[in-house]
């Protein structure tokens, strides 16, 4: 039951085949025997119940709220969650309760979804593997496969087995974890340079990153206001959409949603593709880009080609630029969004009480990881009068330029674009931790990131398996506002793909070893 | 002591003192006033010291606050004095993933204000971050309008008096660089005995005007009317309350002197300034003191200073800021603020979503200098009486509603209004509404005047009383007090016979034809009568029986 879909699911609750407690519970009890994954910061696990005794009233009076209610989600720990701690993996807010939800927790919830926890990530989403918070790294549940399993062989039988877990990707991994290893229907991300993609695609499971302003930021801590999107991560693509159509449209308490509503669409299963011209931009053939992926990415356009759809190569030239440019944007908008963690109205204080101005210092010192703080120095420094010029100004100039090859694209007559999600499957956390944040930030968002540039609609779709019995995934990016476009696509090649379900037998006894070395991580 | 400041319209001055002994570090001598700014222009005496006079440059940034239900980005609501961060809404308090949202009100109080100081509106104006730390600032940054402001490039008309005198009035005229939108900070309460900082979060947040004035005036007189005639536009328009007390409009004035035909010397900023009054002190002071502190060979730092009420005189300011840089950038959860016109406006476009500066224009009330002008046309009152009308709140009203209710001609309406009104409230520190005589009252007595039921005497008399407001009317005051005129024609006859008969000496010498003695009979009915006769029919039957 917990594999299956959430349409299946809401079905099988309409149909009384399950209750919502009993899905809850189910849910809740998966959390715990796959803890050592540390998707999860905060289970909440009473409130879950009491939202799912709440959601089977109402289907016993026949009354449920719709395809949401009952089902068990998960929300990345840094959207506002009313009463539950919401923490942005970082000392910063460890402890700290949110007196209101984010407007798209709100809506979830509004329609009956059961809230299951909080899930981790890189400190403030700052980060491309979620090993950089608070809580410790994310394990991706492949690591644990039956796939993965049969083909990585320990180097030596001496080597700690432990060692060769594979990372989730980031900064959503936990969300990621969480809808692949089945503890919950779906889960909501942020993606602001590929944070809901990236691990998507190493978690085998849908990444969609709808186009700015379709879903409102109300409540997600920021990192990057120009370029934030609640992302969603789910199973199959017609979740995807279901989920969407729950939370898209405009919210008065964000200016920068789109003014019209927002009509839920349900996806056709398309039979024929020949309508739709297909983009492949030749700049995402990016240095480090794995031959297994490149062959994966031919082939897919082929299958396209094959079933008769137009398929042709596009240049998109600054998305070069793209990373550089992100990297000053980026850092400027953090250190502003960061300056209001002061420790006088909320979160973490320092004992230091000298002067007012040391107070802050300490505080932010304590509070913040060294990413964090590094970005706040650099983005200073992007703002300060005698910079701005040559380092801001330039960096929105160049984001246009970027912006305006995917126009140019589209207005060719190109409908969606194809392009890998990551340039390789997911590296062992041993492996990952030998480079810094920001090093690998930079290679792992390079395929994700102008789709946040150019503020488009973006979205994984799991592909394959790699050579190491890994999830590849690819990417689509659509026209603005134009889901229904994208995820039709999508969904077509969803079914010609026909991706492996993750095999999760050997969880139950992996879960006593691996749980020994886990003891540092925080579960709460 | 030297010669007493002395300087001409072209804001040219002299040095115009030395040092008064001791005291407070003001240059100025104590009992002399510091600068007498004349508008008048023409030549100005030269100063003893015989050196190239001093042009000061004065240049104004105004904060209004808006008047508003609630606050510029959040919908807390707006108002003064409420128990400390009781009015604090979640965005206020900058708790994380709060998000700005832009009250229309606010935005239309800042076209309406743009309009009536004769600013460009942009049609497209943008906010920015500004980052300082500070503890009342929660966000670390304020949202203003730095790049794109709404409005720019006005001018705002003001008149002053030369040498205070109402009867010479001039106008001048600033221009006004911008308007801007901001967000106003928190308080901080500084304990210093037990090392605390109280912050209230109330007023952080709430929609702020900040009007930049250029460097056009030269002394603290007209500084201090231009301030005060902006305050009138704005509580006209109702964009602001601009009440300096309660902090609703705050000054800083820019000052500076330099040579004339040189670049502006460097300029201070000064702050603290609570009062129009205040005001024209304080930048008098600074131009005083920066003409001292360069004469004595010193250099005027660009600095923040105090003005110090209580010793008149301007400290340099514990810089909260310090010399920093603010990082500005692009607020990025605000898109940019776009305003209609009639010919802009989308036809499809929800009219609570848009606003149009055109409607805006349409519905601008009489601006003070209109209303003075009509004022005078009206009721062909002077100018300068239209000056005070306006300047009391509710006066022009008051005088307006005994004109309606009198058959006495409004030039004489304003005599009894500016003489006898004002100056009792001035006397017992009441405002206009105030008042214990009503507008009604006040014309009910006048009417009795204008009907020659009372003497101007007697009526002064009945508004002594009035001003006890024990809710007599002045009728009830004459019958009371028994002061009406006598109609009895020959009890008046015999009244005057009695002093005729009595004033053997003064019949004399009015028959001799000195005429002027007359008006001493006169008087002597009158203090017969107590004031109830009336002076013209006495002197006709005077006549009439020295004639006989």
């Amino acid at each position: 039951m917990l594999r299956a879909s959430l349409r299946e699911v809401s079905a099988a609750l309409k149909e009384g085949r399950v209750t919502p407690t009993e899905l809850c519970q189910r849910c809740l009890s998966l959390i715990k025997s796959t803890k050592f994954l540390n998707a999860y910061i905060t289970v909440a696990e009473e409130t879950a119940l009491k939202q799912a005794e709440e959601s089977e009233k109402r289907y016993r009076r026949g009354q449920p709220l719709g395809v949401l209610d009952g089902i068990p989600i998960a929300v990345k720990d840094n959207f506002n969650t009313a009463g539950i701690e919401t923490t942005c993996a970082s000392n910063m807010l460890k402890g700290y309760v949110s007196p209101y939800n984010a407007t798209v927790v709100q809506k979830l919830l509004d329609q009956g979804a059961v809230l299951l926890g909080k899930t981790n990530l890189d400190e403030f989403a700052m980060g491309s593997g979620s090993t950089d918070g608070i809580f410790g790294p994310v394990r991706n549940p492949w690591s644990y496969s039956r796939q993965y399993k049969e083909k990585s062989v320990p180097k030596s039988h001496s080597e700690d087995k432990d060692a060769t877990w594979v990372i989730t990707g980031g900064s959503s991994g936990g969300s990621a974890a969480a809808v692949s290893s089945f503890t919950c229907f779906a889960a909501l991300g942020s993606d602001t340079g590929g944070s809901t993609r990236n691990p998507a695609a190493h978690c085998g499971v849908v990444g969609l990153k709808p186009t700015y302003g379709l879903i409102s930021r109300h409540g997600l801590i920021p990192l990057v206001n120009s370029m934030d999107v609640p992302g969603i991560l789910t199973r199959c693509v017609d979740d995807a959409a279901v989920v969407l159509g729950s939370l898209a449209g405009h919210d008065p308490k964000d200016s920068t949603t789109i003014q019209d509503n927002f009509k839920p669409f349900e996806l056709p299963n398309l039979t024929d593709v020949s309508k739709f011209l297909i983009g492949i931009p030749k700049e995402y053939h990016a240095p480090g880009l794995s031959s297994e992926i490149l062959a994966l990415w031919s082939k897919a356009a082929d299958l396209f080609k094959n079933a008769g759809a137009k398929v042709i190569e596009v240049s998109l030239p600054h998305t070069r630029y793209s990373i550089v440019c992100y990297h000053v944007l980026c850092t400027a908008e953090v250190a502003s969004n960061m300056a209001r963690f002061d420790g006088l109205e909320y979160g973490h204080r320092s004992d230091m009480n000298k002067s007012t101005e040391s107070m802050y210092a300490a505080t932010r010192r304590e509070g913040f990881n060294d990413v964090v703080r590094g970005r706040i120095l650099s983005g200073n420094y992007f703002l300060l009068k005698q910079n701005y010029e040559n380092y801001f100004i330039k960096a929105q100039k160049v984001r246009r330029l970027i912006a305006n090859d995917f126009v140019k694209v589209f207005r060719s007559g190109v409908d969606v674009l194809l392009t890998p999600t990551t340039l390789s499957d997911a590296v062992p956390y041993m492996e990952f931790i030998k480079e810094d944040n920001r090093t690998r930030s930079t290679q792992d968002d390079i395929l994700t990131q102008a789709a946040n540039m150019a503020g488009l609609p973006a979205i994984n779709v799991p592909t394959a398996l790699s050579e190491r019995g890994l999830p590849v995934g690819l990417q689509f990016i659509g026209r603005s506002f134009q889901e229904k476009q994208l995820l039709t696509v999508a969904k077509w090649f969803e079914k010609q793909v026909k991706f492996p379900m993750i095999q999760l037998e050997e969880v139950k006894r992996h879960n006593h070893g691996v749980f020994q070395h886990q003891k540092s991580a925080f579960f709460s | 002591m030297a010669a007493a400041a002395a300087r001409g319209c072209g804001g040219v001055w002299r040095r115009a003192w030395q040092r008064g002994g001791g005291g407070c570090p003001a240059p100025t001598p104590r009992g002399q006033r510091a600068v007498s700014c004349n508008a008048r222009g023409g030549a100005v005496p030269a100063g003893k010291s015989g050196l190239a006079p001093w042009v000061p440059v004065v240049g104004l940034e105004i904060h209004a606050q808006i008047s508003s239900n609630s606050k510029l980005f959040s919908g807390s609501q707006v108002q003064f004095a409420a128990p400390p961060n009781s009015l604090v809404s979640f965005f206020d308090a900058s708790l994380p993933g709060t998000l700005p949202v832009l009250n229309r009100r606010c935005v239309e109080a800042a076209v309406m204000t743009g309009l009536a100081l004769n600013c460009s509106i942009n049609k497209k104006s943008l906010f920015d971050r500004k980052h300082y730390f500070y503890a009342d600032l929660p966000a670390g940054y304020q949202i203003t309008q730095q790049r794109v402001p709404i409005a720019v490039n006005g001018r705002l008309s003001y008149s002053l008096c030369i040498d205070n005198k109402m009867s010479q009035m001039v106008t001048k005229t600033v221009r006004i660089k911008q308007i801007q939108l901001e967000q106003d900070s928190g308080k901080s309460l500084h304990d210093d005995t037990r090392s605390q900082t109280l912050v209230d979060l109330n007023r952080a947040g709430v929609g702020l005007m900040e009007v930049v004035m250029e460097p056009d005036m030269c002394c603290g007189e007209e500084a201090a009317a231009a301030v005060r005639e902006l305050q009138l536009i704005l509580q006209t328009l109702g964009s602001s309350q601009a009440v300096m007390a309660e902090g609703q409009l705050r000054v800083d004035a820019n000052v500076s002197v330099h040579h004339p035909g040189e670049p502006y010397g460097v300029r201070t900023e000064v702050k603290n300034i609570n009062s129009i009054r205040f005001l024209a002190k304080a930048v008098d002071y600074e131009i005083q003191r920066q003409i001292e502190e360069l004469e004595n060979g010193g250099t005027i730092l660009n600095e923040t200073r105090a003005f110090d009420s209580k010793l008149g005189c301007t400290v340099p300011m514990r810089d909260k800021e310090g010399k920093q840089d603010y990082r500005f950038m692009p607020e990025p959860n605000l898109p940019p603020l776009i305003l209609y016109d009639a010919k802009s406006l989308p036809a499809n476009m929800n009219h609570q979503q848009v606003v149009n500066i055109d409607w805006i224009h349409e519905r601008l009330p009489d601006l003070p200098s209109v209303k003075r002008a009509k004022l005078v046309e009206q009721y062909g009152i002077l100018p300068e009486h239209s000056f005070t009308l306006l300047n009391e709140d509710g006066l022009t009203e008051f005088f307006e509603n005994v004109v309606k209710q009198t058959q006495m001609k409004p030039k004489k309406v304003i005599g009894w209004i500016l003489n006898d009104l004002l100056s009792y409230l001035k006397q017992h520190s009441l405002t206009v509404k105030e008042s214990p005589v009503s507008p009604f009252l006040l014309a009910d007595l006048l009417n009795l005047l204008e009907k020659k039921e009372i003497s101007s005497t007697a009526a002064k008399q009945v508004l002594a009383e009035l001003w006890k407001g024990e809710g007599k009317t002045p009728l009830e005051i004459v019958k009371e007090k028994e002061l009406e005129l006598i109609q009895d024609q020959k009890e008046l006859e015999q009244i005057c016979q009695a002093v005729i008969d009595g004033q053997e000496n003064e019949v004399m010498a009015i028959k001799a034809g000195n005429r002027k003695v007359l008006n001493k009979l006169i008087g002597l009915v009158q203090r017969e009568t107590q004031g109830r006769s009336n002076p013209v029919l006495v002197k006709q039957l005077l006549e009439k029986k020295l004639s006989e």
